[in-house]
């Protein structure tokens, strides 16, 4: 009998997590929050809404990706309940949202360790990305043509740096990566590469450049000193009620905030 | 009971079967359902002609693309199919059955292997090799060429092999009874006669080319410019859909599904000359 029973055991188990979330899925007492958009702050928030489903057994919380213009479009038609976006300036469509900052991110301007230079100004900068400034001489670095290495249009850090560099045309010969992660890759095997990546991805195998003197840190953004910064944006359409004013209350709040800053973003409220 | 169960079995293969081909033209409907209206409005013309792509400004000129494509696909037959039909060759007519019996499922085994690791192998040892020795970024018209050549080796290969195994013996021993030599026999004789369907391979061979997105993402560079030499980076159609399919919303989602309709009709283009091709062989031997 031992065995019989001890398999009814391991049997119900699965049963009754099934039947748990089969009832609390259409049981009235769960209400849920969907985000979407941003995927530089969608581990943050995949990280966050696992905190705080502990906290709020009640509450259910889904965080899906697919980029900031995602995140706008799907806050207006209410596909999800907050939208997530990292741009400068939102877009006219999203007018009728509400944003919320929740947490800031640096955009870092990277090089090959190689590279002798130590930093560029926003103008430098610009001239790099609209392939006025093509080789490394101009700019006082050793006589090789730049590579200039930017993400596809619609990204959000793309459409970010650009927006903060302003009047940049990104030159025809640009290599284009989808990704922060291969725009790293590209960079750290190509000794003659510029590009550019969220800070929270920076590591030895690249060298990152001072904007107009500043060193990207968490410090000098604070005051202000590092002007590549983007806001990242919680949006929902008008003033955020119930479940998603609650979750986005706990982002803000001192521990999510912790959390967001030890991830590598910056909290937005200190 | 036996007939009932036969009965069942047919028709639960025929809806398999139906499933399959309605599935497929789902998903052409789809695609031109999307893409079809921004194609008319736009112009077959300023879509297929024009050479600034900038969604943000609301241009869609897939032209550089589309050469893009081509040339990639171009430099890949120019790679994969002397060298995949002179294995073909070698295989058959040269080597013991024993051998090839071992050689072709080993480059079968070829067509396995993931794009993204043929991807992947490109960026860590070709660009950079290709950096070094000819200079310019390295990932190029010139590395997506050399992966997608070696990608369609399996392709042309096993089809060629099929091919030439498929022409009677009798030909080549009449052409050795005229005196001919083994390299004559295989020149004058075998490929002639096989040549319908190692064209088919070749053709098939350039689908699969045309129609790779990761490996060629990987190592292209994606630059949306049309090229000026084999060594500048370059964008094709599938790397341009699969890049900002993720992020486009609008005219713009439109603008990709009609790049979608144009890589469709090509590929369905290639695929129709293969059959044709591979029916002209075989109604060629019963003849």
């Amino acid at each position: 009998m031992k065995p019989l029973s001890h398999r009814f055991r391991i049997l119900i188990l699965p049963i009754v997590a099934v039947l748990s979330v089969l009832t609390t899925g259409c049981g009235r007492g769960k209400t849920s929050v969907t985000l979407a958009g941003s995927t530089a702050f969608q581990p943050f928030a995949e990280k966050l809404a696992e905190r705080y489903m502990l906290i709020h057994p009640e509450i259910g919380v889904t965080v899906q990706g697919g980029g900031s213009a995602v995140g706008i479009q799907s806050a207006l038609s209410g596909a999800a309940d907050i939208g997530m976006a990292d741009l400068v300036r939102l877009p006219a469509e999203a007018a009728e949202l509400q944003p919320v900052t929740v947490a800031r991110d640096g955009i870092v301007i990277v090089v090959h360790p190689s590279n002798p230079l130590s930093g560029l100004t926003m103008d430098q900068t610009r001239g790099l990305f609209c392939g006025k400034i093509r080789n490394w001489n101009e700019l006082g670095g050793p006589d090789a043509a730049v590579t200039v290495v930017s993400r596809e249009a619609g990204s959000g850090t793309r459409t970010s740096f650009e927006q903060i560099v302003g009047d940049i045309k990104l030159t025809g010969d640009a290599i284009i990566q989808d990704s922060n992660g291969t725009i790293r890759e590209t960079v750290a095997n190509d000794a003659s590469a510029v590009g550019y990546l969220s800070h929270g991805l920076l590591s030895e195998k690249i060298k990152a450049l001072q904007v107009d003197g500043a060193d990207c840190t968490t410090e000098a953004i604070q005051a202000g000193r590092y002007p590549l910064v983007r806001p990242i944006f919680l949006l929902t359409r008008g003033a955020p009620t119930g479940a998603s004013a609650a979750f986005i209350e706990y982002v803000r709040s001192p521990d999510a905030q912790k959390v967001i800053g030890e991830s590598g973003l910056i909290p937005a409220i200190q | 009971m036996i007939r009932i169960g036969e009965k069942t079995v047919q028709r639960l293969l025929m809806a398999a079967a139906f499933s399959a081909i309605g599935g497929l033209l789902l998903i052409a409907l789809f695609i031109f359902k999307e893409g079809l209206s921004f194609f008319i409005e736009t112009g077959f013309r300023r879509f297929l002609f024009a050479d600034v792509w900038d969604p943000q400004s609301g241009l869609y000129g897939i032209f550089p693309m589309l050469v893009a494509s081509l040339w990639v696909t171009l430099g890949a037959m120019l790679l994969g199919a002397p060298l995949g039909i002179s294995v073909a060759v070698f295989l058959v007519e040269f080597v013991p059955r024993s051998v090839m019996r071992v050689v072709k499922p080993t480059i079968e085994l070829l067509a396995g292997i993931p794009s993204v690791v043929y991807g992947f192998i490109g960026v860590m040892v070709l660009a950079p090799f290709i950096r070094s020795t000819f200079g310019g970024p390295g990932l190029s018209l010139l590395a997506a060429s050399f992966i997608l050549g070696v990608m369609i080796l399996p392709t042309i290969i096993s089809i060629s092999v099929d091919a030439i195994t498929a022409v009677p013996a009798s030909y080549r021993e009449g052409s050795f009874a005229l005196g001919a030599t083994r390299w004559q026999t295989v020149r004058m004789v075998v490929l002639k006669a096989a040549r319908s369907g190692i064209i088919a391979s070749v053709i098939l061979g350039m689908g699969r080319a045309v129609g790779e997105t990761m490996a060629v993402i990987m190592v292209a560079g994606n630059a949306v410019k049309i090229p000026h030499s084999a060594l500048d980076s370059v964008r094709t159609l599938t790397a341009n859909i699969a890049l900002e399919m993720g992020y486009a919303t609008g005219r713009h989602r439109e603008a990709l599904f009609a790049t979608g309709i144009v890589l469709f009709v090509v590929i369905m283009i290639l695929n129709t000359a293969a059959g044709v091709m591979v029916r002209k062989r075989v109604s060629g031997k019963k003849g």
